[in-house]
């Protein structure tokens, strides 16, 4: 990995044929697969590729909340932990919550507590576990993404499922999805995440400045790309269930097992457990 | 309707189920007239009622629920059940079908212990109440007890039954079903054990048409392939 605090600031993010380094189109996503259900142990789960970003997601409950204190006699909690793994970025990051990762963790549980009915589960939490394996600039839109799947295969009520894209200024033009480069050399950073049945915002963040134009260009891209992810989700739930009754049903029915034998032979007395040396 | 291996289509939370004149049922929601599904689940309409029936979740308890419960504490005058759902569940001495003295609930039952009861009561911050004064109410001795998903209990137990009572006639078990997702089941091990996988495979196939067959088919197969002389 090169070093890139040496690598000059003046990056250029727009190649001369109006495209961006990976040969993206300004208003153009990183490709995105999503797949629920992969964690067996928890309620519910889901895994998202997004460019460069390998996030996993699992959802636990509606369970009783611990400790007692946090409990809220009128609904449930919506708890979140976002965190990132040591090795998920170039250099190795502390392992434990951070700054950032606190606030990420607080901006996803308050947006999911928009679409959660809390009320139903009086006194519990739904937990949430954001575990980012590898990071490529977007990864709280990745992790909320993958969350939202995973909340829908624990089978929590809600709302709507959640989707979310970020979109931010590159070299003066402003663009979807910014990858790890131009993230870290670009203008602004601007994530985003609605409720897409109502277009009601549930996260909005900014990190760099636009203007107002730039701001609604940046706005109307993000929404666009929120649409497409959240097909994409439904998608994957969809496929989550069929696939798995289709492999069942198309499974062909073992064959009757052979007839036992008539005699089975004894078999052999167990191997000494310890070498011939003993121990 | 039993064309065996098609599926009904699965909604998604958000999707719409239904249009205005539609009462919304469980799993749903309504908004500006429309109803919206709530959960990952199946859609289901009856008398102008749209439901989705969930394909996973927790069981949340309701009054008159059968369940099955593991004893994870005890008060001197109540046992604190574990009913496999967000709340804890406690049984009052006065509930028990024995006379407990106070402070002597250890000689009826101990950390461990399953019972079968009922829930009596849950009130509206879903405080739960367990009764074992129903007639099948028991302390469950032997046998094995398996938890499933509890939104797949009501297949498991089949229409008016069916289900149960093919799984009993056709394994020689006792078979009780907690709407809670737990389930105890009592025989000889190769009974329990052929019974066990066939609730696995109604739990795995759920959704799909032409259940019992399927399971009556798997029975008879594991059945006759157990038949061989008994181990000594």
């Amino acid at each position: 990995m090169e070093d890139i605090e040496h690598i000059e600031k003046q990056m250029k993010l727009i190649r001369a044929d109006g495209r961006r380094l990976d040969g993206r189109k300004p208003d153009e996503l990183r490709p995105v697969r999503i797949e629920a259900g992969v964690l067996r142990r928890a309620d519910g789960s889901a895994y998202i590729e997004w460019g460069g970003n390998k996030v996993l997601a699992a959802v636990y409950g509606p369970r009783e909340a611990h400790p007692r204190h946090l409990q809220d006699p009128a609904r449930a909690l919506v708890q979140c932990r976002y965190n990132m793994a040591p090795f998920s970025v170039s250099d190795r990051k502390r392992p434990g919550p951070d700054r950032r990762s606190v606030e990420i963790s607080k901006v996803i549980s308050e947006a999911f507590s928009a679409v959660v009915f809390r009320e139903q589960f009086p006194r519990t939490s739904v937990d949430i576990f954001i575990e980012v394996l590898q990071a490529d600039a977007g990864t709280r839109c990745a992790g909320l993404t993958a969350a939202s799947v995973a909340l829908a295969d624990a089978g929590v009520p809600m709302r709507d499922l959640v989707a979310s894209c970020a979109s931010g200024k590159i070299d003066g033009v402003v663009c979807l999805d910014l990858n790890k480069e131009e993230d870290n050399f670009g203008d602004a950073d601007c994530p985003l995440a609605i409720v897409p049945r109502t277009g009601e915002i549930v996260l909005l963040q900014m990190d760099g400045h636009l203007t107002l134009d730039e701001f609604e260009k940046a706005m109307e891209l993000s929404i666009g790309a929120t649409h497409r992810l959240y097909e994409m989700q439904r998608d994957a739930l969809r496929r989550r269930y069929s696939t798995t009754l289709e492999d069942i049903l198309k499974e062909p029915p073992p064959l009757p097992a052979p007839p036992a034998p008539e005699f089975e032979p004894p078999p052999p007395p167990p191997e000494d457990d310890f070498g011939p040396e003993g121990i | 309707m039993e064309s065996s291996g098609s599926l009904r289509p699965i909604v998604i939370p958000g999707e719409a189920v239904g249009g205005p004149g539609l009462k919304p049922g469980p799993g749903t929601y309504i908004e500006g007239g429309q109803v919206f599904a709530a959960q990952l689940g199946i859609r289901n309409e009856h008398d102008g009622l749209v439901s989705v029936i969930p394909l996973n979740g927790r069981y949340i308890p309701q009054r008159g629920d059968a369940v099955i419960g593991e004893v994870v504490d005890l008060g001197p005058s109540h046992w604190l059940v574990d009913i496999n759902s967000p709340y804890p569940a406690p049984l009052h001495a006065t509930e028990s079908p024995w006379r407990v003295e106070f402070g002597d609930t250890s000689r009826y039952l101990k950390v461990g212990d399953v019972i079968m009861g009922h829930v009596l009561s849950v009130d509206e911050i879903k405080r739960v109440q367990l009764t074992m004064q129903e007639r099948e109410a028991r302390r469950l001795n032997g046998g094995i007890v398996m938890e499933i998903s509890p939104t797949k209990v009501p297949r498991v137990i089949g229409k008016q039954g069916s289900m149960i009572s093919l799984l009993t006639e056709l394994t020689g078990c006792h078979i009780y079903v907690g709407q809670n997702g737990r389930i105890w089941l009592d025989g000889e091990d190769r009974d329990t054990a052929v019974a066990a996988s066939a609730i696995r495979l109604i739990e795995e196939r759920a959704q799909s048409y032409g259940l019992t067959e399927a399971v009556r088919e798997l029975i008879e197969r594991e059945r006759r392939s157990t038949t061989g002389p008994r181990p000594a």
